[in-house]
């Protein structure tokens, strides 16, 4: 009984058993890096699996040109104290049209500078297999979804027609032009996350602990000004707050929540306490149910 | 909760959690017998459900719900648009909760027979199946269906959760005949535990807390059972299984074998044999990021390196030498079949263990089982979401354990070639015939050791050429040489070889080709057997020499052309056969009414044209020198 493995275990052995499934399958694997708490754990994972071997594919940010500042620093800081090959691909189209959150809306601009620079970027370098960093607890249609979910050449998710997964023998087989999408810590928790943050000590983004920052109260939101590109509506005005995220994304479109709690163990026990999914703070999923269904037909992550 | 603001709370919170195990669950059972709602209440009285998703559930549920003014938890895990509008669920979704004891993964599978392949997903991780019944209706096919999966895909623990009991106003009698029947039905199963349990999900009776309505119960709630259910034991105590998934080589110094354990443990010192090979080594190291360990347990990933420089691939597995699986080429299977196309026999598929592929054919469906009345039925095919009895056979062998002994290494997938699609799982019964039982001896004594002991290299001369071009001559006048320097060598000549071991062969094209892969057989042999090997047939086809070619190692087959003009072969006619055939009393002979493909680049050309026999031994002889055979 002593030797039965605890569950984080279990779930790490899970997750770097995919990795290495795909680094011996596919052509061109890539992981999308998306600078989060989830893709730091991802990263850490992938590091362990080819431990001590360096992973043997490139990782990808797709950047919107509306990430936190603090986001954009820590992945460089990243990539250069680990050594790994990272890719920045930006929608330049989209940087030509001058799409932003506040002009288009959430909905335009996560679509131009993230489903489709995406999309951009993986036709581009023909990636066979992009790793993601979604977790099966964080919205409904992500529960219904494969670790290995197969996409079309127009990189589009077919929810009703997926390949059966039967035990860890993954289909790890694609046409040309056709690729696989892979969530090696699909059956993890937000809670596991926090554990095995704490448990290996993973440097995250500090955006993660509470501080004092420029916040605005807009459509029952907290959100930062993280520079001047964001310009206040009359009526409003930007106050110093103790605030934290619980999800990174565009910063125009996450919500901070107030918060004391500045170390680890005060964000998970903060956690065990709330009454609140994470994904409440992302405007995107909010439009209406089954809009995250609808953006991974897309193409969305 | 307020307890865990201290650090000293919170530590021993999280010391806490870091003993949990996992255990992976699936809910199956007939349309509207109430999985969804099940799982619901789990994670609502469980806590797992947050307030914005309870907010969203009370919009939905004016829009889709089906239990009136209630919040119908069903929409909870119902996730994909399709579902919610048909309040149907079709694919499995995965959920989670946790106690302080254990965390939980559940997979909530469809209950409609067309899906039947996405509950076959949902089982295939699972240690335990919760297969609910409505207490109004009793067993359905679909209750029978469900259970007969989960048996056929290795869940040992059953729970029976005997749901909507407020329906029946909660009588007893009614349970105990549900119980009586799933065990009747179930008798043969082979389920090492069924654990029968009355409850509403609908109002929680049972579920997380002993109902107040039914007294006379006094076994545990859901949640309890699944609590303290030991599932995972036997897993640790199999016989150690190690498929290799990934060869780690960082530099020149590390060659490691990346893998998960399948079953049993491991420790730096142990004895391991790779499976296909038979080789032998002993673990040196048990390499994580976290540190080198003293031990390794099923379940765990990582990095093993060996004594010895062996040769492991991907798709090898590394074994207990005393408790070796099964090396086989045909073996028996049950396969359930996904797709609208029926499954024929004769098929060629991409079958996918763990780590290790190869082509194979179904040869023969024995039996089809049909999953109502578990009867054996014969059958020409299967069709979509049926389960058959079948003899594979694979190209090249495969290392496995029959599936009830080990589910990781008892499993396959069937892919087809074309569309990619994943188009049956299969569960390997016992291999057949032949390779059973029989391991590959990786003995100490090699082809190299008899080769070095006789002082030379072994290899396979391989004279090609038309009927009476000389092969034979030259064959022998080398073999004179070689065993005048002390040389051991045999030769193989076309028409003594038919004479013997090939004697039942003619010569139409199909008995030619069949006549050369014998002889690449027994040459091969006797490569291994340090000799010098010379071949001499007429060997009239470029694939078949080709074939013998990839028998061997790189090196060890060397073609010869004798080339000798048709003219020059017709006018020497030694034995008379251009004669015979010229005047058509031989059929297919080569060069008059049957092909012969020249080499196109042969290993050593001798042109034989206005050259005597020692002229054109001094320059084969040459040309072995300049190869390194002599």
């Amino acid at each position: 009984m002593s030797q039965q493995l605890s569950h984080l275990k279990r779930l790490e052995a899970e997750a770097i058993h995919i990795f290495r499934e795909v680094a011996a399958s596919f052509e061109k694997p890539v992981m999308l890096y998306s600078i989060g708490k989830d893709s730091s754990v991802l990263l850490h994972l992938a590091i362990k699996a080819f431990y001590p071997a360096k992973p043997p594919f490139p990782f990808l940010h797709v950047d919107t040109t509306w990430k936190f500042r603090e986001m954009i620093q820590f992945r460089d800081d990243t990539a250069k104290r680990l050594g790994i090959d990272l890719i920045v691909h930006i929608n330049q189209e989209g940087v030509a049209q001058g799409i932003n959150p506040f002009d288009h809306g959430s909905n335009t601009h996560t679509h131009i500078m993230k489903t489709a620079s995406l999309r951009q970027a993986l036709d581009k370098y023909g990636f066979d297999a992009a790793f993601g960093g979604a977790r099966r607890d964080e919205e409904k249609s992500r529960a219904k979804e494969r670790i290995f979910s197969f996409r079309d050449a127009q990189h589009g998710w077919d929810p009703k027609n997926q390949r059966p997964e039967m035990w860890k023998i993954y289909n790890t087989r694609v046409a040309k032009g056709e690729s696989i999408r892979v969530f090696p810590i699909s059956n993890w928790t937000e809670l596991d996350i926090w554990q095995y943050i704490l448990l290996e000590d993973i440097p995250i983004v500090p955006l993660y602990f509470a501080k004092k920052r420029p916040v605005v109260e807009r459509d029952g939101m907290l959100i930062m000004k993280d520079d001047d590109r964001m310009s206040l509506n009359p009526g409003e005005a930007t106050s110093d707050q103790m605030v934290r995220f619980r999800t990174l994304g565009c910063y125009p479109l996450t919500g901070a929540i107030e918060s004391n709690a500045d170390t680890l163990e005060a964000i998970v026990s903060e956690m065990l306490i709330a009454r609140t999914s994470e994904r409440q703070g992302r405007l995107i999923d909010r439009d209406e149910a089954g809009s995250m269904e609808k953006k991974k037909r897309e193409g969305y992550f | 909760m307020n307890s865990l603001d201290t650090p000293a709370a919170l530590k021993s919170f999280l010391a806490e959690q870091e003993q949990k195990t996992l255990l992976r669950f699936l809910t199956c059972g007939s349309v509207d017998d109430g999985k969804s709602t099940l799982i619901g209440r789990l994670l609502f009285d469980t806590k797992l459900i947050y307030e914005d998703q309870l907010a969203a559930l009370e919009n939905e549920s004016r829009k889709w719900g089906t239990v009136g003014e209630d919040i119908d938890l069903a929409l909870l895990v119902d996730g994909l648009e399709a579902e919610r509008e048909q309040g149907i669920t079709i694919d499995v979704a995965y959920r989670f909760f946790s106690t302080s004891r254990r965390k939980f993964i559940v997979a909530d599978t469809p209950g409609h027979e067309q899906y039947t392949r996405n509950m076959a997903t949902g089982a295939s991780t699972a240690d335990l199946a919760v297969v609910l019944v409505d207490a109004r209706k009793g067993l359905l096919t679909q209750t029978r269906r469900h259970t007969f999966i989960a048996s056929l895909l290795g869940i040992r623990h059953i729970i029976v959760a005997i749901n909507k009991i407020d329906l029946v106003n909660y009588d007893r009698t009614i349970f105990e005949k549900i119980d009586e029947d799933f065990r009747a039905m179930s008798a043969d199963m082979g389920f090492s535990s069924i654990t029968p349990i009355p409850l509403s999900a609908r109002f929680g009776d049972n579920v997380t807390a002993p109902s107040p309505n039914m007294e006379w119960y006094n076994g545990p709630t859901l949640l309890g059972h699944l609590e303290t259910v030991e599932f995972e034991d036997e897993r640790l105590d199999s016989p150690f299984r190690f498929p290799v998934q990934y060869v780690l080589r960082p530099d020149l110094n590390f060659r490691g074998f990346a893998g998960t354990l399948a079953a049993g443990t491991v420790k730096p010192g142990d004895p391991v044999v790779v499976a296909k090979s038979g080789k032998l080594s002993t673990v040196k190291r048990i390499v994580t990021m976290d540190g080198d360990l003293d031990q390794a347990v099923e379940g765990q990933a990582v990095t093993l390196v060996l004594e010895d420089e062996i040769e492991v691939s991907r798709g090898n597995m590394l074994v207990a030498p005393e408790d070796r699986p099964e090396v086989a080429d045909q073996f028996a299977a049950n396969i359930v079949w996904f797709s609208e196309d029926a499954m024929l026999p004769g098929r060629q598929f991409i079958m996918r263990t763990e780590t290790d592929r190869a082509t194979v054919s179904v040869n023969d469906l024995r039996h089809r089982i049909d999953v109502n009345s578990f009867a054996h039925e014969a059958a020409k095919s299967l069709e979509l979401n049926e389960v058959g009895y079948c003899h594979l056979s694979a190209q090249s062998p495969i290392a496995f354990d029959p599936y009830s002994n080990n589910r990781a290494t008892g499993a396959f997938i069937l892919i087809d070639r074309l569309t990619n699609a994943t188009v049956g799982a299969g569960m390997i019964v016992h291999a057949l015939r032949r390779a059973s039982n029989v391991h590959w001896q990786a003995l100490d004594v090699d082809k190299k050791t008899r080769a070095d002991q006789k002082g030379q290299k072994a290899a396979v001369l391989w004279f090609t050429g038309l009927s009476g071009s000389g092969k034979s001559t030259i064959a022998n006048l080398l073999e004179k040489k070689l065993l005048a320097e002390g040389r051991h060598s045999c030769i193989l000549d076309g028409d003594n070889v038919r004479h013997g071991l090939n004697r039942d062969l003619g010569f139409t094209d199909e008995d030619r080709v069949e006549n050369i892969r014998r002889v690449g057989e027994v040459s091969k042999l006797m490569v291994e057997a340090g000799l010098i090997t010379l071949v001499s047939f007429i060997s009239p086809f470029q694939a078949e020499r080709q074939l013998v070619r990839d028998m061997l190692d790189e090196g060890e087959f060397v073609e010869v052309f004798v080339d000798t003009p048709f003219e020059d072969c017709a006018k020497r006619d030694p034995k008379g056969l251009y004669a015979k055939a010229l005047r058509g009393e031989i059929k297919n002979f080569t060069g008059v009414d049957s092909p012969y493909e020249a080499p196109t680049a042969p290993d050593i050309h001798l042109q034989t044209s206005g050259q005597s026999p020692e002229e054109i031994l001094d320059v084969l002889e040459g040309a072995l020198r300049a190869k390194g055979i002599l």
